[in-house]
């Protein structure tokens, strides 16, 4: 199956690439920097340490798998190494999907590898949720760094609108908020500030709604409030594929 | 992750010169700082808890635990309380069911030995547990506990120990904390509302434990011997 063939050169490659070493390097340093915190808390040492851990590693996370899709694709770009592979008999949407899947198994590798130093401190259950949420994210974060690498063809134009989406689909939710504030001027510039925040925020993957620390923190989440945020996620993974095949049909080699 | 080197004596004398003196240079003008916790006069104004939340980039448990320790780094003495509780403020409304703020309100911040500002930490610590009585009476209790032995102000630990007793609904509220408003009004020598309120505690059948109830009842038939021996005087 050629798709799964382009798969697997890209967890080669992202092997090569050192990134087995890097999720390393970034759990010894989430464990560390743990173990330093859970010296200086007066309390909740123990929270302290889950939630920054699972922030620190979400965060690495996302910029590993970003920073690998941007690089890999735009050297495969100048390298002309696609052209070679659009040479090939295979359809675009094989190559595009195939190269995708690969990404999204890398992400799903580092989120598995993550959520384990988080039994730690938190429940199997909550770690598990947590730990496929992450997957989940990282294969939104491959599928907007893809798009960007093969629309931008710089890298980091690339790096800086994935990171930019990415931070935008985290924040947007409190953004809405401080505009939708009581303390809000009533005026009709501020009423046309809140329709284009609203706006924007329709375009933006609810990021801030999965990979939840409080998960690790204080239980479970609700069943339908999970499965709402991760169906989210996907529904968005669909929108930024099909935008980067929509891409990806019209390039000229 | 291997790459084509030379070898390192094909370094250039004068890079590994440069290189020894900015590393060293690096070294001492960090030694020469001073790692002294930040003065109290540094403490900036408390931000608003949308523009916390928004600066966590929807990591509000690590953001608010974070925050606290940056908090907790500056010295105490001098301290703009004011400033301090707005922040405290802020951050449990990050995360409103750490329960760090509130530690540090009750256990650190209210033991200031100036009783002035115990008085303000301790009035935060009410004032934010009547918003979630359920998971925040234990730090309440604390407050009344040092209202009564620390500043010796027996209405106001009575007060709080009502506030607990009238606020909390779940069954994990242990039965001293509920009582506590008996013992203090003992203390105040108001015999006779202890007396009704220890009364009305076993009325009200709130306490299954035999050895509780063998407890309070003593704890009533001394009440009652004490207010017969005050009322003979």
């Amino acid at each position: 199956m050629p798709a799964a063939i382009l798969a697997r050169y890209i967890l080669l490659e992202a092997r090569r690439s050192g990134l087995p070493w890097l999720a390393a390097a970034s759990i010894a340093v989430g464990l560390a920097l743990a173990a330093f915190l859970s010296q200086v808390a007066l309390t909740e040492s123990r929270a302290l340490q889950a939630a920054t851990l699972a922030a620190l590693l979400r965060a690495c996370a996302v910029f590993l798998i970003a920073v690998l899709v941007a690089s890999s694709t735009l050297r495969e770009i100048s390298d002309k190494g696609l052209e070679l592979m659009l040479a090939l008999p295979l359809s675009r949407a094989t190559h595009y999907l195939g190269r995708l899947a690969g990404y999204a198994v890398c992400g799903s590798a580092l989120a598995a590898a993550f959520s384990l130093p988080l039994l730690l401190w938190a429940p199997p259950g909550s770690v598990a949720l947590w730990g496929l949420s992450l997957a989940l994210e990282t294969a939104l974060v491959a599928a907007a760094a893809l798009f960007f690498a093969m629309t931008l063809a710089q890298l980091v134009p690339a790096i800086a609108a994935t990171a930019g989406l990415y931070l935008l689909g985290r924040s947007i939710g409190a953004i809405q908020s401080i505009a939708s504030g009581s303390l809000t001027e009533a005026s009709p510039l501020a009423g046309i500030a809140r329709l284009a925040v609203d706006g924007v925020a329709l375009l933006l993957p609810r990021l801030d709604a999965v990979t939840r620390t409080e998960w690790l923190l204080y239980g479970i989440p609700d069943a339908a409030a999970y499965a709402s945020g991760l169906a989210a996620i996907a529904v968005y993974t669909l929108l930024l594929i099909a935008a980067g095949l929509f891409d990806f049909y019209r390039r000229n080699a | 992750m291997r790459r084509d080197e030379r070898p390192i004596a094909a370094v250039p004398a004068f890079v590994w010169g440069a290189l020894a003196l900015a590393l060293v240079v690096q070294i001492a003008w960090q030694a020469a700082r001073h790692g002294a916790a930040p003065a109290a006069i540094d403490l900036p104004p408390p931000p608003r808890p949308q523009a916390l939340r928004l600066a966590s980039f929807g990591e509000a448990e690590a953001a608010a635990r974070l925050s606290m320790l940056y908090l907790q780094a500056f010295d105490l003495r001098g301290l703009d309380y004011g400033r301090l509780l707005g922040w405290l403020e802020a951050i449990l409304e990050l995360d409103p069911r750490s329960q760090y703020p509130l530690f540090s309100a009750a256990r650190v911040y209210a033991e200031h030995p100036d009783a002035a500002r115990s008085r303000v930490a301790l009035e935060f610590v009410h004032r934010e547990f009547l918003r979630d009585p359920d998971r925040r009476w234990p730090w309440l209790a604390h407050a009344a506990l040092l209202a009564k032995h620390r500043l010796r102000d027996l209405p106001l630990a009575r007060r709080y120990a009502q506030a607990i007793e009238r606020h909390t609904t779940t069954p994990d509220v242990p039965l001293w904390a509920r009582q506590m408003e008996i013992f203090i009004l003992e203390d105040m020598n108001e015999l006779e509302a202890a007396k009704i309120m220890l009364g009305g505690l076993l009325d009200r059948g709130a306490i299954e434990d035999p050895a509780e109830l063998r407890f309070l009842r003593q704890r009533l038939a001394e009440l009652e011997g004490r207010i017969q021996r005050q009322s003979v005087k």
